[in-house]
């Protein structure tokens, strides 16, 4: 009797959360419907468990070499929403992005327009543009400062035309608050070479979604291995970074 | 519509130098040794003064003659610049070297009331300008030159009546050489009519094919055609405003106007604009122009609008605009657009919603560079992929993906210090921006040759490399090890 009671409250606060959503602004979910496959676990940690699409996130990155992993990561996420033939659009002031190392992360390299402008607000004002368009897929941009009025502004862009942006903070000297949807940070991760032989192995990263409205934050290390995501077990985790023996071949 | 301007370059200086006017002046030119005139001012010719006297006899006869140097092509200079400005008459100028003009005035006479208003208004404005000009309107180039010389100013000639017009002149009117005329003289014939009705056997005979081929351009016989200045572009719209045009909105409905006009056009055709190049005429002789690019064959008015209208800002209609003259200078095939029964939500690079994007920002970012890269058939990393900043074109081979390649690449290799313990290892440490990363693993190398017929250079040995703390970068080698110097090593790139 008391475990029925419970049951009922908990569907009662789920349906009312349901209904609090929807009046925030989000759609309710398609069944089944995962855009990140292999990402089960951080796809939970958003509201309604789907990962949020026509929406600006956000990625904090301090060095190159988390920018090489911030935008790995993106490019992973996009081969899981994008369409065949859809189209991104990569907006940069200060672009050392190599197409084709995009091929390994299950991106079409020739499905991204490229725009190269040389002012961040210029990056700021063609993001803007390209997110209201609704005929892309998805918008990156490569954006050093931003503000609470500039991220209201892309956010106000995007929910109308439901196209997903992918801020790349490039040099975020001061985290402030953003009207972006969720906040990452990619930070690599000494990989792990399949049954302990030679070689750097599959690219691993720790991803941080610091922060995320209406949704529980979370750390988690994740792997791209053989064309998709997968989440690695803490346990595992530590066991190879503990192994300190230089392999080479 | 031929325009004679008998005192070109003696006008000019009148322009130049008001002081001169009503004085006797003369241009002068060095002939095989002597100072000859080449041009005079109606006061000095008043004075019997004539082209070809040398200087010393026209200093004799008028002694207050002031005298300037010729300025070689200048002439065509001038001309080039009067017809230039003659195109708000007619969009057909031609220069007629060394002092005239021919307009093709067809269909452009009514938007001025007629051929009278039309060749009055041209008059006034040149003589306000300081050009004396002598007119004149007719069927065929051989008679209207004719008649602006011989016929007096301000001639028309009635359709059909050229020829009749014609037979009235002296023979000097058919633009014969010298020799010629002066055989015809020697003959006694003082007007076209005397020989008119002769034998074409005869005349040739006497004088030449030239006399009979200049009577025919002249009664239309054989077709005269003209090089005109600015040649006609295909896909060109033109505007002439009642009412000098200044503010914004005015030029706004203008742009709107001339792409309605355009854009059907080129959709009648199966046509599609690529570059429009908008220029307009100022009340105060200046051309203001503006252009604009899509990236996609477009006949959409309102995205083409969207686009002149961030340019719009840019254009300083001075005192007012009089004319408005649009032209698609790039025009490309446009395969007829399939009505959809249902919209597709997510384009794709054939979409015109992404290349509409596009032109979008490239109008509102000056200097936005749009490129799309395509894989190349190289392994040599820079020459890897293509820049291209066509949206359509698609890969011409497979993107490969069996090597392993950085997410970020530098655009220059930058050097670094390394410690390697055996020759064709990976390194152990290395050094790059004064910070020390201990490798802890790593692959490779991956030997890639310099493209010998491309550009010569060292070979490159790549190897990924990994630090303590997991970053990966892409290291190489410039070169292959030799014992006696040390081998340069640079990062390349950032592994995800």
């Amino acid at each position: 009797m008391k475990s029925l009671l419970a049951n009922e409250k908990n569907f009662l606060i789920d349906k009312l959360q349901k209904e609090v959503l929807l009046l925030e602004g989000y759609k309710p979910a398609t069944v089944g419907k995962l855009h990140l496959p292999g990402l089960q676990t951080i796809e939970a940690a958003f509201p309604n468990g789907i990962f949020p699409l026509g929406a600006v996130h956000e990625f904090l990155t301090f060095e190159p070499e988390h920018s090489a992993a911030t935008g790995g990561f993106i490019s992973g996420i996009l081969s899981g929403i994008l369409s065949p033939g859809g189209v991104c659009i990569w907006v940069s002031n200060c672009r050392c992005l190599f197409p084709p190392a995009l091929k390994a992360f299950g991106l079409q390299p020739d499905n991204i327009i490229f725009i190269d402008v040389h002012r961040e607000r210029d990056v700021l004002a063609a993001t803007e543009e390209a997110l209201k368009c609704n005929s892309i897929t998805a918008v990156i941009a490569e954006i050093g400062e931003l503000t609470f009025m500039q991220s209201r502004r892309l956010q106000l862009a995007v929910e109308a035309s439901k196209v997903t942006g992918f801020i790349m903070r490039n040099n975020a000297r001061r985290i402030t608050s953003t009207a972006c949807i969720s906040r990452w940070q990619v930070i690599p991760q000494p990989g792990a070479a399949a049954d302990g032989l030679p070689g750097v192995g599959y690219p691993r990263w720790q991803v941080a979604l610091q922060r995320v409205r209406n949704g529980r934050p979370g750390n988690w290390t994740v792997e791209w291995r053989a064309g998709k995501f997968a989440v690695i077990e803490e346990s595992r985790f530590r066991l190879t970074i503990n192994k300190h023996i230089r392999q080479a071949g | 519509m031929y325009i004679w301007i008998p005192h070109l370059l003696t006008d000019w200086l009148e322009v130049r130098k008001p002081e001169l006017r009503g004085r006797p002046v003369i241009i002068r030119c060095r002939q095989h040794g002597r100072v000859i005139i080449s041009a005079a001012n109606t006061a000095a010719k008043k004075q019997g003064i004539f082209c070809g006297m040398t200087e010393a006899d026209a200093k004799a006869i008028v002694p207050g003659l002031q005298a300037f140097d010729e300025i070689p092509g200048k002439e065509a200079q001038l001309l080039n610049a009067i017809g230039e400005w003659c195109i708000r008459f007619t969009p057909t100028v031609a220069v007629d070297m060394p002092d005239g003009l021919i307009l093709d005035m067809s269909g452009c006479a009514h938007l001025w009331g007629g051929e009278e208003a039309y060749l009055k208004d041209l008059h006034t404005r040149l003589h306000n300008r300081g050009y004396d000009t002598c007119i004149a309107i007719a069927d065929t180039i051989g008679v209207a030159w004719a008649m602006a010389r011989f016929g007096g100013n301000g001639s028309i000639i009635a359709p059909q009546q050229h020829t009749a017009a014609l037979l009235q002149l002296p023979p000097q009117a058919l633009r014969l050489e010298e020799a010629v005329l002066e055989r015809l003289r020697k003959v006694g014939f003082r007007r076209i009519a005397q020989f008119a009705g002769i034998k074409r056997a005869a005349l040739r005979r006497r004088f030449g094919d030239i006399l009979l081929q200049r009577m025919d351009e002249a009664t239309g016989v054989i077709l005269e055609t003209i090089n005109p200045l600015q040649p006609i572009a295909a896909y060109e719209e033109r505007l002439a405003c009642l009412e000098p045009i200044r503010t914004a909105t005015g030029i706004s409905i203008a742009i709107q106007k001339l792409l309605y006009q355009l854009c059907t056009r080129l959709h009648n055709e199966g046509k599609g604009l690529r570059y429009a190049v908008l220029r307009c005429y100022r009340v105060d002789h200046q051309i203001i122009s503006t252009e604009i690019g899509t990236h996609r064959s477009s006949v959409n008015t309102d995205h083409l609008f969207k686009l002149f209208e961030l340019k719009i800002p840019l254009l300083a209609p001075g005192l007012g605009i009089e004319l408005f003259i649009l032209e698609a200078t790039i025009v490309e095939d446009m395969p007829p657009a399939q009505e959809a029964l249902w919209r597709i939500t997510t384009g794709n690079m054939e979409s015109a919603e992404v290349a509409e994007l596009i032109d979008r920002i490239t109008g509102k970012i000056s200097g936005a560079g749009i490129s799309r890269y395509l894989p190349q058939e190289h392994y040599w990393p820079e020459r890897a992929i293509k820049a291209t900043r066509s949206l359509q074109e698609k890969p011409g081979t497979e993107w490969r993906c069996d090597r392993p390649r950085p997410t970020q690449l530098l655009a220059n290799p930058e050097p670094i210090q390394v410690t390697v313990p055996v020759p064709d290892y990976p390194p152990m440490l290395f050094i790059y921006k004064s910070q020390l990363h201990n490798i802890k693993k790593a692959d490779g190398p991956e030997r890639i040759e310099r493209e010998w017929w491309l550009e010569d250079g060292e070979l490159r040995d790549y190897y990924t490399v990994e630090d303590e703390h997991g970053q990966r970068y892409w290291l190489f080698r410039s070169g292959a090890y030799s014992g006696n110097r040390t081998s340069e090593w640079f990062i390349h790139g950032f592994f995800a």
